[in-house]
């Protein structure tokens, strides 16, 4: 028991806190305060949810390589899968609340006239096959082929990026812009010339740290 | 705008006092002669004071509303509208406000909007006209009948509501001001107060907020200035204490907390078409066939219900205004 506990508390506090607006919109549906405009809430909710739940995920990896947080790793695919279940709830939301299921006017209405839509459901897609190839078995089917795969969570990424920008009115556009340039960041620090100079930088402090007297005899 | 000497303010508990006094002599006729001479020594206007949000601001409202704005509970003498679909409730048309003025967000508007002063108010009716005007809103209850109209709103971001207005016809401003034989434009202006509005101040939009009107889609009956909804005044939310409503337009156009009506010659600056012009254009009336350049104009989500409808041409008032626009590219005069 204890064992478990210092092995998982912190799968487990990320996984509940990355779950927690979805707690929050189950409670506000059931006590019927979604507000004005649920269709709206629930949509703005579980949009921005999926996206920053995906952005973390995709901090993991180099939290690890760059700082060396190995932890970060054991929830990368529970954060990954989270973002696929928000980004789902929010379709749902918007083929069911939103449109009424009414498939005709869901063709005409909004993929054909609204290509924000166009490239949030692509984003769609790419998570979807992200989150069936996740299991262990995939990843022992797909060997090396497995990494390349799930590269395409970048892609996802700068799609649900320009899905929110296209949709943002002029005077909005900062917030959709905030976020690209968190993307932007979390991409840069993956190239490999640039992951390489921050680990010396970290390594040439923590070297520093741990060695004062030498730092001193200079 | 007037100024209100510090003698015209009630102390709150002089206010909660006549209210008790009030209710014990059960003469409101009596009692409202008395609150008016008590409050306004000098200009004879009754003033009322109520607590708002926080306990520093003091909200005054008018007290001799005209029977039609001047019920206690909201109120509409009808259901539905003309095609047969029901009102939006009260609580929905005032708690989903676009008034970026206060907030971009709908829900937030009604809390960012509680300390705004709307009351005393004036509108100054200027430009190419033979009689300018300073009005005070009183003054225009007075002047103006005010009427009750069912109109829908269909706002540019495809939501639809439909509201009991009070008001009445921009026309019957216009007609008394005199527009010269040049006018051609009405232009109107929001209230410019970044100290008790948030939004503006900051970079958002280009303040103070402006709209305008061809002189004819001005004159046209169905486009009013409200000043009540549900027989009561106007929300600061909604717009206090006087707004355009254009019904046929989308709902930016029916700019919010009215202060300068300007006749003009040439055709006036509009807040959203400076700030995106390949989006928003002058006429911006509801057309389901020329769709907003990132999503479509088809259909639109009535508040309070699920699924969308079809959106309908000039927002269904087509056979009242198409003539204004015969001969025109709508795809172009968008
Ligand atoms: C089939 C896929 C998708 C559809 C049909 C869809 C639909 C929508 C719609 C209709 C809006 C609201 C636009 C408006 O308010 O006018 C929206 C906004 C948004 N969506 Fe999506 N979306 C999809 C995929 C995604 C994905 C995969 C993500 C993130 C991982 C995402 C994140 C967002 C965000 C952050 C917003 C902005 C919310 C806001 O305005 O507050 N969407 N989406």
């Amino acid at each position: 028991m204890a064992t478990y506990v210092r092995n998982n508390w912190f799968w487990w506090v990320v996984t509940l806190t990355a779950l927690a607006p979805m707690g929050w919109l189950a409670w506000r549906a059931l006590t019927n305060s979604l507000g004005v405009d649920p269709v709206n809430t629930v949509n703005n909710v579980s949009g921005r949810a999926a996206m920053i739940v995906l952005f973390f995920s995709l901090a993991c990896t180099p939290l690890n390589t760059i700082f060396g947080f190995r932890r970060a790793l054991t929830v990368r695919r529970s954060l990954g899968l989270i973002a696929f279940a928000y980004a789902s709830l929010h379709l749902l939301n918007f083929v069911g609340l939103d449109y009424g299921f009414d498939w005709n006017l869901i063709v005409q209405d909004a993929v054909l006239d609204k290509p924000y839509i166009l490239a949030g459901s692509l984003a769609l897609l790419l998570l979807a096959l992200l989150a069936i190839t996740s299991t262990r078995g995939w990843m022992r089917r797909l060997g090396r082929n497995w990494k390349r795969l799930h590269r395409l969570v970048y892609a996802a990424g700068v799609l649900v990026v320009l899905h929110f920008l296209w949709q943002a009115k002029a005077a909005e556009r900062w917030e959709p812009l905030m976020y690209g340039g968190v993307l932007a960041a979390l991409l840069l620090v993956r190239v490999p010339a640039v992951r390489n100079w921050l680990v010396r930088q970290r390594g040439a402090r923590s070297a520093r740290v741990s060695r004062p007297r030498a730092a001193q005899a200079d | 705008m007037v100024k209100i000497s510090p003698s015209e303010i009630t102390p709150e508990h002089v206010f909660l006092n006549r209210r008790r006094f009030m209710a014990a002599a059960g003469a409101t006729a009596g009692a409202l002669a008395l609150a008016g001479c008590s409050t306004t020594p000098l200009s004879g206007r009754a003033t009322d004071l109520v607590e708002s949000d926080s306990p520093a601001v003091v909200v005054r409202r008018p007290q001799n509303l005209p029977p039609a704005l001047a019920h206690t509970e909201p109120t509409a003498s009808v259901n539905q509208d003309e095609l047969g679909d029901p009102l939006n409730k009260f609580e929905e048309i005032t708690n989903y406000n676009n008034f970026y003025e206060f907030s971009t967000n709908k829900e937030s508007v009604a809390r960012e909007a509680a300390g705004f002063n709307s009351y005393p108010w004036q509108v100054e009716i200027t430009g190419l006209v033979n009689n300018p005007m300073v009005l005070d809103i009183d003054d225009i209850y007075k002047r103006y009948p005010q009427e009750e109209r069912i109109y829908r709103l269909r706002c540019v971001e495809a939501w639809s509501m439909v509201i009991p207005w009070v008001g009445f016809p921009i026309s019957a401003i216009l007609k008394d001001a005199e527009p010269k034989s040049e006018a051609r434009y009405v232009r109107f202006v929001t209230v410019y107060r970044p100290e008790e509005m948030r939004g503006q101040r900051s970079g958002i939009l280009d303040w103070p907020y402006q709209e305008g009107l061809r002189m004819d889609e001005a004159m046209h009956p169905l486009a009013i200035l409200a000043t009540g909804m549900y027989g009561k005044p106007l929300t600061n939310q909604q717009g206090a204490p006087i707004r355009l409503v254009v019904p046929w337009k989308y709902g930016f156009k029916s700019i919010k907390s009215v202060v300068t009506l300007e006749v003009t010659d040439t055709i006036p600056d509009t807040t959203w078409s400076a700030a995106a012009p390949h989006e928003y254009g002058f006429y911006a009336n509801v057309n389901p066939n020329v769709n907003h350049p990132r999503w479509s104009q088809a259909s639109e989500r009535r508040i309070g219900e699920n699924g969308r409808r079809p959106t309908l041409m000039f927002n269904g008032y087509e056979e009242e205004v198409a003539y204004l626009y015969a001969g025109m590219d709508l795809t172009r005069s968008y």
